[in-house]
């Protein structure tokens, strides 16, 4: 049996395999469907400092491949995260990364330091987010701010850090060497492409927020370049996403380079589809005969 | 584990109005944890959300299910255009439903068009102490009327266009009914504009009115927050809470309409 378990920088994950943030909200209600112990992590859902009401419906709307979405960061904030929703998934027995968005630098930071003193394994820091007026996304697209937050955090924070990467820039190599810079432990990609549909009828934007995040099998090409091209830039971890919807898929991101994935939109097609990876991912290294799943990372032979 | 993805054979498929189509699917572990105004999560060929589906009628013996659905877009066409015979691959039962609490009281059910099959179940349980008003475009496009009577409520079909029944809005019939019955509870189920006009008589009257809220929807397990719709917080806030998890039904005093 091929050994599945990946080291992420030096949290140990069982398997390759995590559920995406925001798609899976902290695991309660996918828990429903199969133990989530199965998981090697869950990312959970973009924590704010303060409660957080999210953009007015509608949030979603399916495109070819793929759905837009608008949600902007609904949550509870990171006190209620910290005192409800984190003791539950620990006890679960997965690997724990919090998503953490903030308006502002500090903001960032004192989320970093109130998750120090808990049983987080992971920050992932969500300079990535297209749905919101402030902070998220205007934090990841240049190479100074990408700096600026990741080392401010990492001088705060005693969990490692995963800062994950927008795809709505001109050279994503080089926002991700400034991430490696600053001191990321490790970095994941990508997240939604900005995105817009028009109800022709009407004339106006689907989405009440006019514009969203594009994910889905759609984005999956752009995905796998991108994590290639940041995979030969860094010499850090990449968790690679966008798209993955079977365990083809999966294997095809680690052989770009990523040491593990996370799987989002596909939850709403196949809850089961993670388990899903999880076992074909198994079956392939098997095949191979792989004696660790590490070895596919980054063994892509180019042209 | 609380829900099911289960496969489940077509076993009776009929148009009951033009678009609007009845099916029966067999699907036994989800037929027996049904309960009224709850739905399911349907896969549609290639597309990738599932499409919610109201849940008109479920036997937990024969472990059937019975879906009334409209074509709205293209996943809900190719639903339509299944057989006999054909699976389908669904999730549930999924969201909260319609409180029935007791079917000795006098309740009032208001559906508008394609939100009327969810509806049904709370019919059979009042039975003959339930008064059904349902509204539809014209007379062609009116369904169940056989269903809800033979639950043994009264019904009054209401058009747009005069057509058949009362000439006018769900909502007249209502206040009219209103004006000379008893009423203990009210259900609703259909366009929000409708549900909007039946919460206010109901409030203005001081009865309980559950109804059955619709949003563009994402995962339908309550994990994504895509279908929110707005409601008052304790302090009266505004908040966004989900239709697929806290919803569909909710209680009317909690819904903001204008959000």
């Amino acid at each position: 049996m091929p050994d599945m378990s990946v080291n992420l920088c030096g949290v140990k994950l069982k398997n390759p395999v995590i559920a995406a943030s925001g798609t899976f909200g902290y695991g309660m209600e996918f828990n429903e469907f199969y133990p989530v112990s199965r998981l090697g992590g869950v990312a959970c859902k973009g924590t704010t400092l303060k409660e957080r009401q999210g953009n007015p419906p509608p949030r979603i709307v399916e495109t070819d491949g793929g759905i837009l979405n608008s949600v902007g960061l609904q949550n509870p904030g990171v006190d209620r995260f910290i005192s409800v929703y984190l003791p539950w998934l620990k006890k679960q027995g997965t690997a724990v990364i919090a998503n953490i968005a903030g308006n502002t630098v500090e903001e960032y930071c004192e989320m970093a330091e109130k998750l120090s003193g808990t049983d987080v394994d992971i920050i992932e820091l969500n300079i990535s987010c297209p749905n919101v007026k402030h902070g998220g996304v205007s934090f990841g697209t240049s190479c100074e701010s990408v700096a600026e937050v990741t080392s401010q955090v990492k001088l705060r924070s005693k969990k490692p850090v995963m800062v994950k990467l927008t795809p709505n820039v001109t050279s994503i190599g080089d926002i991700a060497k400034a991430a490696e810079d600053a001191g990321a432990d490790a970095l994941s990609l990508i997240n939604t492409i900005t995105g817009m549909r028009i109800d022709i009828k009407t004339r106006r934007p689907i989405l009440r927020n006019n514009t969203g995040g594009l994910s889905g099998p759609a984005v999956f090409p752009v995905a796998v370049r991108m994590v290639r091209e940041v995979y030969k830039r860094v010499n850090i971890p990449v968790v690679g996403m966008g798209g993955i919807s079977k365990w083809e898929d999966a294997a095809e991101m680690m052989i770009a380079g990523a040491c593990a994935v996370q799987v989002g939109t596909a939850n709403f097609h196949d809850p089961f589809a993670c388990v899903k990876i999880i076992e074909g991912l198994e079956e392939f290294a098997k095949s191979l005969g792989l004696s660790s799943i590490t070895e596919l990372t980054g063994t892509l032979k180019e042209w | 584990m609380r829900y099911t993805q289960e496969t489940g054979v077509i076993i009776e498929k009929r148009e009951i109005a033009p678009g609007i189509f009845d099916v029966a699917v067999s699907l036994p572990v989800i037929a027996k944890a049904a309960h009224a105004g709850q739905f399911v999560n349907i896969i549609c060929g290639d597309y990738l959300l599932r499409r919610p589906i109201s849940i008109c009628g479920f036997d937990p013996e024969k472990g059937t299910l019975r879906m009334v659905f409209e074509i709205r877009g293209k996943g809900t066409k190719w639903l339509a255009e299944r057989e006999t015979g054909d699976t389908l691959d669904v999730v549930g039962p999924l969201g909260h439903g319609f409180s029935l609490v007791d079917n000795t009281k006098k309740a009032v059910i208001i559906g508008g068009g394609i939100g009327t099959p969810p509806l049904l179940p709370i019919a059979k349980f009042y039975g003959g102490n339930a008064t059904v008003i349902t509204g539809f475009r014209t007379a062609s496009a009116a369904i169940l009327q056989e269903d809800f009577e033979a639950a043994g409520a009264k019904t009054i079909l209401c058009t747009d266009d005069g057509s058949a029944g009362f000439h006018g809005f769900t909502t007249q019939a209502l206040e009219k009914h209103l004006g000379n019955n008893e009423c203990d509870i009210i259900y609703t189920c259909g366009p929000k504009v409708m549900m909007k006009g039946v919460a206010r008589l109901a409030e203005a009257r001081g009865i309980a009115c559950q109804v059955s809220m619709e949003e563009r929807m994402g995962c339908g397990v309550g994990a994504c927050l895509c279908c929110v719709c707005g409601t008052k917080g304790k302090d009266g806030d505004a908040q966004f809470t989900r239709v697929c998890l806290n919803g569909p039904v909710f209680d009317s005093a909690e819904v903001d309409w204008d959000a």
